[in-house]
């Protein structure tokens, strides 16, 4: 492979790390969000889930944002795509996940119950519907999307939005991403939190981890059923970076388990999600909650890579002109801005994970709601 | 191309300008809060005083109801280049996109990281600790804000890529020449030190509010003196550094400097006035009721007795050539994309660098195709599309206009309010206290107008002559941008309700009611900086 493939291909690569740390930082925060009016059965109860991941939140929804950044950065085509065709699903996105830092620094500044009723909703829309939107994403990138591009790169939609909200596969993946992240908020709840609400936590996030095993078991197979997409011709990973010229892509059913069945070693990635899936309760029951949280963070990390592998080199597959699929090799940034950002990626990154563990740590230990509602500076 | 939509630009254009406008009522504050803020908490830690603690825990809660909208609002601006702006997305992409994600790995990471400890960290960091945390959120917000103008001067002076015909966008040569676009610098400046004289009004004002109450009398008068000291370094540098981007629009962006001034014909200097009040005219090309103070533009833009800056009558002759050669670009490379030779390349690269005025003139086109324009039409085209690279004169003249005499005015206001400040004269200016309470919202909305200023004054182009604003959008339904716009205009007015509501309640409450912790509550009504000692 040439230098310019490397480098599409690492982009690829931290993407897709990117995505699991949305899924597993923004997704606990959202399943926090998610379980607050049913961990918190009084207003006490409720603030200490919220200052739980209080201190914590902005940061981790900082994966997110950059989430977008890199995808703009990195693969250029892919952005202006995927965020236009969506259009109405990303709006919905976008209104639930403004609602949400709102709504942290809102909630408990106002002691009306009415208020603070109004904002324990908000906080269940804007945790369970960005992380529907997230899962149903991949569910209908899964399935093809239909757009095509005149000559200057503009995209031109084929289907109506509809088409993506009542679509079975996606509706299937969304829950899952659902479950995965209201298992993960449980687990976080449960390591600082003490009873009541960790009790509650641990019901829920038991009955979270179950259901994520069964849907994803079930999406499995699924997928064998699918059309997926295969590239037949063309598409050299170190072409120009063109959508339009240069690739031959046809549509197989069962397309996706390509890779699977050429490196069987594959399945190890799959397998690896559901054995975190299926561990992660039993580790709840034993009161594990750390070890619990690892396994949540495992199971979205062999979720999300074992959609990457059954899609690679795809992104977003097109179904009504399949030869204008966007793949890593034709809808990536020049080799000059990924060398730049590759360079800066390797500097921050690195100290991304160190100071946000160290915020971790000196917040750590159990949150009491006699101490929220006591400090002034408190959610 | 396929045929445009104009309705659906429209629309997209005015959902941008809501949302990026109503972010940037947050953003300044943050910029320059967070600053005051690390220069509170640094003078309790070396003093050791507790009211530079109860400062910095005050404006700390205000600063927190802000951030939060500021946050929010953000996340809008982060996707909404995607939903609504494809074509300029995967046009512009290295371009643009490399300073965002860039800001999201040096700065918006730590600013958001850090913001939780700052909070939430009194209690578990040691003073020097929680200090240093506080200058690093002052530190990421801004460092924000310069990846985030580093990007938009790309869009005003596109430096440090070539265009791409085989990929259709700009690909990135150099981040050297994106950094240290000279736009870049002076602009990042320009904003910051603007979002300082907001946080400074916002300070000084409601330590007025105090003062005129007589409530809160020693914390308002330190905190009254600490903005107003800021505020007039702030606008000084402001107003400087507005000066130098003056003189770069000038250099760069011929049309915006001619709008800006409201010079429909070539200047003669060294008489030629300054327009200080006109109703220009974009239908007719002219001013009204024109009033100038004679010798001032030239050196005010071009720093310079006798040099003449073109007129934007003869910037619309001077475009006609482009738009031709331009028209030959696009129509060669069409041809070449859709499987033309290479004579068709070689045309194309014989006119690129008037690619933009081809795209430009897609608007006069039959079906937006420049390439089926006739031959006995191409004139015509011409000679329509020479207006079209001017932007609205009227907004750009007066949001400058605007934003200036309220810099202008902050400069007599900080001033003064230093000086009574100095003197101690604070309590005795009940007028300026007024003064000051009131003009809380003023600095915003001088910044608003910046950004007018500058956004609308860089039209019709997206990226300076080199993709139109019309070209730029998603091809989204007209049902499409309808319900998103309904959604933001509900969401964005309860925001901005729920955020005055909050800010009203914590600015009446004071100081006393969120300084202290569990077992230290104080009463309601007393004053607990009555005890101290007054200096």
């Amino acid at each position: 492979m040439d230098s310019y493939a490397l480098l599409k291909f690492f982009w690829a690569g931290i993407l897709c790390v990117l995505l699991i740390g949305v899924g597993i930082m923004v997704g606990m925060d959202m399943g926090v969000g998610t379980l607050l009016r049913f961990v918190g059965r009084n207003d006490g109860e409720r603030r200490t889930a919220l200052n739980i991941i209080g201190p914590h939140w902005d940061g981790n929804q900082v994966w997110f944002i950059l989430g977008g950044g890199a995808i703009f950065a990195a693969f250029p085509t892919l952005y202006a795509t995927s965020f236009s065709v969506f259009y109405v699903v990303m709006i919905a996105l976008l209104f639930s996940m403004i609602l949400r830092p709102v709504a942290f620094e809102y909630r408990s500044k106002v002691d009306n119950r009415v208020w603070k009723a109004s904002w324990d909703w908000v906080f269940l829309i804007s945790g369970f519907l960005p992380m529907f939107i997230y899962g149903a994403a991949f569910g209908n990138v899964l399935e093809g999307v239909g757009y095509h591009f005149d000559w200057t790169g503009q995209y031109h939609q084929d289907q109506s939005f509809l088409l993506y909200l009542i679509n079975p596969f996606a509706i299937l993946c969304g829950i899952l991403a659902v479950a995965l992240s209201v298992y993960q908020g449980g687990t976080m709840l449960m390591l600082r939190a003490e009873e009541p609400i960790y009790g509650r936590a641990r019901r829920y996030a038991t009955l979270a981890g179950w259901i994520s095993a069964a849907l994803f078991a079930l999406g499995g197979f699924w997928i064998r059923h699918t059309v997926g997409y295969v590239l037949n011709a063309g598409g050299d990973p170190g072409m120009v970076a063109d959508p339009l010229h240069g690739q031959h892509v046809i549509r197989v059913s069962g397309g996706w388990l390509t890779h699977y069945a050429n490196y069987p070693v594959l399945w190890i990635v799959p397998l690896a999600g559901i054995v975190c899936m299926i561990t992660g309760p039993v580790f709840l029951r034993a009161d594990r909650p750390t070890l619990a949280w690892w396994t949540g963070a495992g199971a979205w990390t062999a979720t999300i890579s074992a959609v990457g592998i059954a899609m690679f080199p795809f992104f977003m597959p097109c179904s009504t002109r399949p030869d204008e699929s966007l793949t890593i090799w034709n809808s990536s940034a020049s080799a000059y801005g990924l060398t730049c950002m590759l360079v800066v990626a390797a500097v921050f990154v690195p100290l991304i994970l160190t100071y946000t563990s160290w915020c971790f740590y000196i917040m750590r230990g159990k949150v009491r709601t006699a101490d929220v509602t006591h400090d002034s500076h408190s959610y | 191309m396929e045929p445009i939509i104009p309705g659906v630009v429209d629309l997209s254009r005015l959902q941008f300008a809501i949302t990026a406008l109503y972010h940037f009522m947050f953003v300044p504050l943050t910029l320059g809060l967070t600053f005051m803020l690390a220069a509170m908490e640094t003078v309790y830690v070396v003093t050791g005083r507790q009211i530079y603690k109860d400062m910095t825990l005050f404006w700390g809660k205000l600063f927190g109801i802000n951030f939060a909208l500021g946050v929010a609002t953000g996340i809008t601006m982060e996707f909404e280049f995607g939903t609504n702006w494809s074509m300029y997305s995967r046009f512009f992409g290295d371009m643009f996109g490399t300073p965002l994600a860039i800001e999201g790995l040096m700065a918006f990471f730590m600013e958001s990281t850090f913001v939780g400890l700052m909070f939430f960290g009194w209690d578990r960091l040691n003073r020097h600790t929680h200090l240093a945390i506080t200058w690093l959120v002052a530190l990421g917000s801004n460092l924000s804000a310069l990846w985030i103008l580093v990007a938009n001067a790309s869009m005003n002076l596109p430096q440090g890529a070539h265009f791409d015909p085989a990929t259709m966008r700009m690909q990135f040569d150099s981040i050297v020449a994106v950094i240290f676009n000279p736009d870049a610098q002076a602009k990042f400046v320009h904003t910051s030190v603007a979002g300082y004289v907001s946080a400074a009004m916002l300070v000084m004002g409601i330590s007025s509010f105090y003062l005129l109450r007589g409530q809160h009398r020693q914390f308002a008068a330190r905190s009254f003196r600490m903005a107003a000291l800021f505020g007039i370094i702030s606008t000084v540098a402001v107003i400087t550094l507005g000066d130098v981007l003056g003189r770069m629009v000038y250099e760069h962006q011929p049309t915006k400097i001619a709008a800006i001034e409201g010079l429909w014909h070539t200047t003669k200097p060294p008489f030629e006035p300054w327009v200080a009040f006109a109703l220009p005219d974009d239908a007719k090309q002219e001013n009204h009721f024109e009033i100038g103070v004679p010798f001032v533009v030239t050196p005010l833009v071009t720093h310079s007795f006798f040099t003449p800056i073109t007129g934007m009558h003869e910037l619309e002759e001077q475009a006609a050539p482009h738009i031709r050669s331009g028209i030959e670009a696009v129509t060669a490379l069409k041809a070449w994309r859709d499987g033309g030779s290479a004579d068709d390349l070689a045309r194309f690269n014989a006119h690129k660098a008037d690619m933009g005025y081809g795209f430009l003139a897609a608007r006069h086109a039959p079906h937006n195709d420049v390439s089926s324009i006739p031959a006995s039409k191409i004139e015509q085209v011409i000679v329509e599309t020479e207006p079209d690279i001017l932007p609205n004169v009227f907004v750009t003249f007066w949001s400058f206009r605007i934003m200036v005499f309220l810099s202008l005015l902050f400069f007599g206001l900080f001033a003064f309010a230093s000086w009574a400040s100095l003197k101690n004269r604070l309590e005795r200016n009940r007028l300026l206290l007024k003064l000051c309470l009131w003009s809380i919202p003023l600095p915003i909305l001088a910044t608003e107008f910046g950004w007018i200023t500058a956004e609308a004054g860089r039209q019709p182009w997206t990226v300076f002559n080199l993709l139109p604003t019309f070209l730029s959008a998603s091809t989204h339904s007209f049902s499409y941008m309808v319900f998103s716009l309904a959604g933001f205009a509900i969401l964005y007015s309860a925001f901005i309700a729920a955020e005055l509501f909050l800010m009203f309640k914590y600015a009446r409450l004071g100081p006393e009611d969120h300084t202290t912790h569990a077992g230290l509550a104080k009463p309601h009504n007393g004053d607990q900086f009555a005890s101290v000692p007054a200096e």
